[in-house]
């Protein structure tokens, strides 16, 4: 009995409203970044369970071949510096980008995707030599959580390069506008986070491997 | 009721766009250098340590070459990523540490929980080999 004049009293002023009536602006994309963050931080727990599968599963050789045996650190080196120079360029292309010059921009992402390219590339050799070995994902345990967790981050890498070739297109085509300016940056953070898991990757993988 | 609601959303128009331009600027061309050149080291000095065999105890070596990774995943973080207590409001920031929550308890509790299956079931696999 007692509720009914209070919503009653609230009905006389304004119409209860659960949820907001008048529309206000958001700028267009003005949610991007964060919502990127998050897919971001959802990728970032996909390789979580692959690292704990590799954390689990590396150590059942199944009687093959031990990382010792099998890695080359010089080789896994060199990767490392080709994604590391890969992130400073692009870091590079973002400030032209905010300088507004487009020419300069592109000739970094050139770059970038360069690096990108020689990092797959060496990649592909390596597992090319692995299951030439005779040490493919399908020998031990190790090896196929090694495969998987390694061939994820290197299929981002590929996604990546293909959005940086089709991004490269769009600013010819249209220029530094807004939208292109948002999913460059969108691609930045791509880009980076990628690099942070493959330092998860060489330390955790790599070199504690060889460790072992 | 709806007056200072009006006042918020005029202040939100006119420097929301602002404050979005001033979240995604990316740093200076010094500081992306500083993040890769103590990035540089911070790599090399690990894979040099591995290489070399500069410790003679595996576990000690594992722990340094850990530490390494860490300070180098912050380097990136801060310098490459931009991260801070204050882009987007702070929630980049409580999205990172949740997510950082999730995967501690998956590594850990992934080893912890297999580590002690496999001691368990040790045993009966020694048997069988017998």
């Amino acid at each position: 009995m007692s509720a009914i004049p209070m919503k009653d009293g609230l009905n006389e002023t304004k119409p209860v409203s659960f949820y907001d009536l008048d529309e206000h602006e958001h700028p267009e994309g003005g949610s991007t970044m964060l919502g990127f963050w998050m897919y971001l931080m959802s990728d970032c727990l996909i390789f979580a369970v692959l690292f704990a599968a590799y954390a689990v599963l590396g150590n059942s050789y199944a009687g093959g071949p031990s990382p010792k045996e099998i890695f080359e650190l010089p080789l896994v080196a060199v990767n490392t510096a080709m994604l590391l120079f890969s992130s400073i360029t692009y870091g590079f292309a973002m400030l032209s980008m905010e300088e507004g010059r487009q020419r300069v921009m592109q000739m970094w992402l050139v770059f970038t995707g360069l690096f990108g390219l020689a990092f797959l590339s060496i990649e592909m050799y390596e597992f090319a030599n692995l299951i030439h070995e005779g040490a493919g994902p399908t020998r031990s345990a190790f090896l196929s959580s090694f495969f998987t967790l390694v061939g994820t981050h290197g299929l981002h890498v590929t996604m990546g390069l293909i959005w940086l070739v089709t991004l490269m297109v769009q600013v010819q085509k249209h220029g530094l506008i807004a939208a292109n300016k948002r999913r460059l940056m969108c691609l930045s953070m791509f880009w980076h986070f990628l690099d942070v898991i493959w330092i998860g990757v060489f330390t955790f993988v790599y070199l504690m491997g060889t460790l072992r | 009721m709806s007056d200072p609601h009006a006042h918020t959303h005029d202040a939100h128009a006119d420097h929301g766009h602002g404050d979005h331009g001033d979240h995604a600027s990316h740093g200076t061309r010094g500081s992306y250098l500083k993040g890769f050149f103590l990035s540089v080291i911070l790599t090399a000095i690990p894979f040099w340590a591995v290489m070399t065999g500069a410790f003679k105890d595996p576990s000690t070596a594992a722990l340094v070459v850990m530490v390494f990774a860490v300070a180098q995943i912050i380097v990136h973080m801060i310098y490459f990523l931009h991260m801070s207590g204050k882009s987007e409001g702070g929630w980049t920031m409580m999205a990172l540490i949740f997510t950082i929550i999730l995967v501690v308890i998956t590594l850990s509790g992934s080893i912890w929980v297999m580590y002690h299956m496999n001691t368990n079931m040790m045993p009966m696999q020694a048997a069988a080999d017998m």
